[in-house]
């Protein structure tokens, strides 16, 4: 039997909005992945989370805002902890040139915007991930 | 990858990462776990175990969170283990425990995993166990398993604790219900939860009515506390009920007892594993069995005298070629 990939999703900081999160573990659940859902949590619980659950994925959602301020913390946490395994997604509604930013400068993976289709993103986690 | 010994030691001294990479390898019975259950088994044994269980919806989750709180905030260090189901169809699982739990001080001590039960690979009870009992050769005092109680596979997750919480709502139905889910017998204590909803009153006496009946005279009568735990309604109560279920165990030793009782169904069925892995898979792979299968469904012979001939004519065999190495590799783990 294949390892099931597990995914720590969170919405970033106080944003509320939880129909994109939410589609997006449902996907992934029934693409065959473990989806732990955190709901509304701040960088260091998400990574204390995603230790704690033996993450390979970290997906963040953020409609809000908090994008910029919020994502590359939780990349930075990891950095510090050692913890170079685990990717960091982000979805949700921001300026195109912030999600450059993001994968570029913030070791995002990958920024998922609006109208990405599904198997894009379930395509796109599987590629990075390299099971141990 | 880090040599297992050393993953084993910083887990041991309290590295999470590592204790949540081993827990990893038993859950998905990697072919490294049961050297790591070796490793780890003589250091567990010290915590207290509390299953929580009920119907989906009860609040579970919520409780959870404010009884980690409370038994962090009086210096204990808690691990839980929150099973969730998976889907049946994609083998993946939404695992939503988490979600309420929201501790923010950092002085806590604690260890959320979340677990979906269907990783049938090692069975959810055996997992779920040997998950458990990382977290107790790792240091935590106190280990909570939490399971939806619908199957017998979690009914069987939350059994193997010494106290046993099942949870209800006021919407939970008629005592009839709570019969036939086979909870009654299973529970120390019950929580009715969401008690700030009209029809608490109802089941609790309903719940008093079914316990009234049975005897109890010499053994602990599951008490019934009233919470709302989202409102932190009722909660110190509930909590004392655990401490006062614990020290009833404590004393004359009934807790080895209970815990001896336990262990000794979890040998047998390890024991019934490991016999279907190694001889059954030769007889059900044999000529034999296909041959039999055809006679009982052609009506030329009954299930039951046909499995007797599969039986004796197998042990009367010597040990099958194909069963020796087996057995050899199990000598050298």
């Amino acid at each position: 039997m294949d390892r099931k990939i597990r995914v720590v999703m969170a919405k970033l900081g106080l944003d509320i909005h939880w129909r994109g999160v939410y589609l997006v573990s449902q996907f992934l659940k029934d693409s065959g992945m473990e989806v732990v859902y955190l709901g509304n949590k701040f960088p260091e619980q998400i990574v204390d989370a995603a230790i704690e659950e033996d993450a390979d994925v970290i997906g963040l959602s953020s409609l809000g805002g908090a994008h910029m301020t919020l994502g590359p913390k939780v990349v930075k946490l990891l950095k510090e902890k050692g913890l170079n395994h685990i990717k960091v997604f982000m979805g949700g509604v921001m300026a195109p040139k912030d999600a450059h930013c993001l994968e570029q400068e913030h070791g995002i993976e990958k920024v998922y915007l609006p109208d990405t289709p599904m198997q894009a993103i379930i395509d796109g986690i599987r590629s990075k991930v390299a099971l141990a | 990858m880090r040599k297992i010994d050393d993953i084993i030691t910083s887990a041991l001294s309290g590295d999470k990462a590592c204790v949540s990479r081993l827990i990893s390898l038993v859950e998905r019975d990697d072919e490294q776990a049961p050297y790591i259950m070796r490793q780890l088994y003589p250091f567990s044994g010290k915590a207290y175990y509390i299953g929580i269980t009920g119907a989906p919806g009860a609040g579970k989750s919520t409780m959870v969170d404010k009884l980690v709180k409370m038994f962090c905030k009086n210096g204990n260090r808690v691990g839980v283990i929150a099973v969730d189901p998976s889907s049946p169809f994609s083998g993946g699982a939404l695992l939503g425990d988490r979600v309420r739990v929201n501790i923010k001080k950092k002085e806590y001590d604690y260890f959320f995993r979340s677990m979906s039960s269907g990783n049938i690979m090692g069975g959810l009870s055996r997992t779920t166990k040997e998950a458990a009992r990382i977290l107790d050769a790792c240091g935590k005092n106190i280990i909570i398993i939490e399971t939806v109680g619908v199957g017998q596979s979690e009914l069987d997750v939350a059994k193997a604790t010494d106290t046993v919480v099942v949870m209800l709502t006021p919407e939970s139905g008629d005592g009839v219900q709570i019969m036939k889910a086979g909870l009654i017998e299973v529970a120390d204590i019950f929580v009715v939860n969401k008690c700030d909803r009209p029809g608490a009153d109802n089941i609790a006496h309903a719940l008093k009515g079914m316990l009234d009946r049975i005897d109890y005279r010499l053994s602990w009568k599951p008490p019934i506390f009233r919470t709302a735990a989202a409102l932190n309604k009722g909660i110190d109560k509930f909590y004392d009920g655990l401490w006062q279920h614990q020290q009833y165990l404590n004393c004359d030793k009934k807790i080895m007892l209970r815990r001896q009782r336990q262990i000794k169904e979890e040998l047998k069925r390890n024991i019934e594993t490991e016999f279907t892995k190694m001889i059954l898979r030769d007889i059900y792979d044999g000529n034999d069995f296909g041959v039999a299968l055809d006679n009982v469904c052609e009506h030329r012979i009954d299930p039951q005298n046909a499995a007797r001939q599969i039986v004796t004519s197998w042990l009367s065999r010597e040990i099958p070629a194909i069963l020796a190495p087996n057995v050899a590799a199990l000598g050298q783990r």
